[in-house]
């Protein structure tokens, strides 16, 4: 579903990790420290983002905090509305730390926010696993057209796209260069 | 994956992507809340023309974990008994709505009729057919030894280079068959050990070796795995068709007991199907040892049949086949 137009780079390696940094500082500054912040990413790319801005709190926040204990995985796939609309999908593990998550502030992690649906779903499956003492959402790209009444807390870029632009956020962890690219 | 018919059917890569969609599955079954919402409003029917009360019971619990409705359908006492036929008994369940029909039948290859007869357009998965398949009962055999035997608990791998022996009742066993498919398929080798007269003609032409020695196969493999089949007692019997002489015997030389238990290697996983005849097929020491796989395969059988009825519900047509 590409719109004909030549893809476009809108956020660089350099814009993905300033981005990054300052949702850090945000989630750190919101929540008044680190110590009940659970970071959970949603697969597939949510994951390392997640892990990447775990590592920025773990360093900015002196104290016994680790990153295992910061950072875990939460797979909605089984929670979505449109799973008999779309090829089988496949299941990614859900990882909680061993403390849970009941009474933390849970920030959920993901790519690009565009209809909410897979939000929902993850806070459907958040439900499942535990109580938290509230859901924070962070995302690097918000694309607008919800479809659901969810909206993020911490956002890398607002980008203004049509229904039938694509934006594609490739990572060195899982791809092969850092970078947010419209096409 | 359409419908779920035969071991054999299953490519590498459709094999562990259900051993890896279970393994998922299984994680979500130590939490504090097991129900997942994935097939919420579909209707599987479990459609049991032969007694079973393990697999069935496995395949709904299967389907109430994953939010689907469950329709038992056992033939004693229905419509069947009254000589309904197949082709009417799948045409009612299409015309009630069900989502997925699991079935067993005495009959070899009555799934295989189900699913391209065009009576119904459910995905149809096979919980066993008369001496020839059960492919769940494999896959959670493979699943069990791929978490026990490959490091880190084999996510994404298969069974490559592990040696398994199947001991017993081969010819009335569709256990064995599918195994011998599937291991076959993931990389494993596998040994069959049995009497003669319990090997089907035309075992030979299968993928694995066949030995008519229990002794000389745990020492020439040194197994990672060894799985007693069900011996049934009436089948020394002539009327049974006479296939030993003597449950003593058939003991005393195909028999996991205490002296060849020791014989296995350390690590040596012990399973069976179930159900057990303690002190025939296998003795209570390794039942009971802590390598025995037993209990756990069961409840690995409710993760495999959660993952195989997501697989063949979530998500539309013409997805990985």
């Amino acid at each position: 579903m590409t719109s004909g137009a030549p893809a476009r780079v809108v956020l660089s390696e350099h814009d993905i990790s300033r981005a990054l940094t300052r949702i850090a500082h945000e989630i750190v500054e919101r929540n008044k420290g680190a110590e009940e912040v659970l970071l959970l990413g949603i697969p597939t790319r949510g994951v390392p983002l997640a892990t990447r801005i775990g590592a920025r709190i773990v360093e900015a926040e002196a104290g016994g905090l680790t990153s295992e204990d910061l950072v875990g995985t939460i797979d909605p796939t089984m929670y979505r509305d449109d799973l008999r609309r779309q090829p089988t999908r496949g299941l990614e593990p859900t990882r909680i730390p061993p403390a849970g998550l009941t009474d933390k502030v849970v920030v959920l992690v993901d790519d690009v926010l565009y209809s909410g649906r897979t939000v929902r779903a993850a806070l459907d499956a958040l439900s499942d696993v535990g109580r938290p003492r509230a859901v924070q959402l962070a995302v690097l790209v918000d694309r607008g057209h919800r479809e659901l009444p969810i909206r993020a807390d911490y956002i890398g870029k607002n980008l203004p796209t049509a229904r039938h632009e694509r934006v594609s956020v490739h990572l060195s962890e899982l791809d092969d260069a850092d970078e947010v690219v419209l096409s | 994956m359409r419908h779920l018919l035969s071991a054999a059917d299953l490519s590498r890569e459709e094999a562990i992507t259900v051993l890896d969609t279970a393994a998922t599955m299984a994680a979500t079954q130590s939490r504090e809340i097991k129900k997942l919402p994935a097939l919420r409003g579909l209707t599987v029917v479990n459609l049991f023309f032969e007694d079973s009360t393990r697999t069935r019971i496995s395949f709904e619990a299967a389907a109430k974990r994953l939010s689907a409705d469950v329709i038992n359908f056992a033939a004693k006492g229905s419509s069947v008994s009254k000589g309904e036929s197949l082709k009417d008994t799948a045409q009612t369940l299409q015309a009630m709505g069900a989502d997925a029909v699991v079935i067993r039948h005495s009959a070899s290859g009555a799934p295989h009729r189900l699913a391209t007869s065009g009576w119904i357009d459910a995905p149809v998965v096979n919980a066993g057919d008369g001496m020839h398949q059960h492919p769940t009962q494999a896959l959670l055999d493979a699943f069990t030894m791929r978490r026990h035997l490959m490091p880190e608990g084999g996510a994404g791998a298969g069974l490559d280079g592990k040696r398994v022996v199947i001991v017993g009742d081969v010819l009335h066993s569709r256990v064995a068959r599918s195994n011998v498919d599937l291991l076959h398929t993931l990389g494993a080798e596998v040994t069959l050990v049995a009497p003669p007269t319990l090997l089907p003609i035309g075992a030979s032409t299968w993928p694995c070796r066949i030995s008519y020695d229990l002794d000389a196969a745990i020492a020439e493999q040194a197994p990672d795995a060894i799985m007693m089949l069900r011996v049934q007692r009436e089948r020394m019997s002539s009327a049974g068709g006479g296939f030993f002489p003597s449950a003593a015997e058939y003991s005393r030389r195909y028999g996991l007991d205490a002296a060849r238990f020791e014989a296995l290697p350390g690590h040596a996983l012990i399973m069976h199907p179930g159900p057990m005849n303690r002190g025939l097929e296998i003795s209570a020491r390794a039942a009971d040892s802590d390598r025995s796989t037993i209990v756990e395969q069961v409840a690995n059988g409710v993760a495999v049949r959660m993952a195989v009825l997501y697989l063949v519900l979530a998500g539309n047509e013409g997805t990985p086949s």
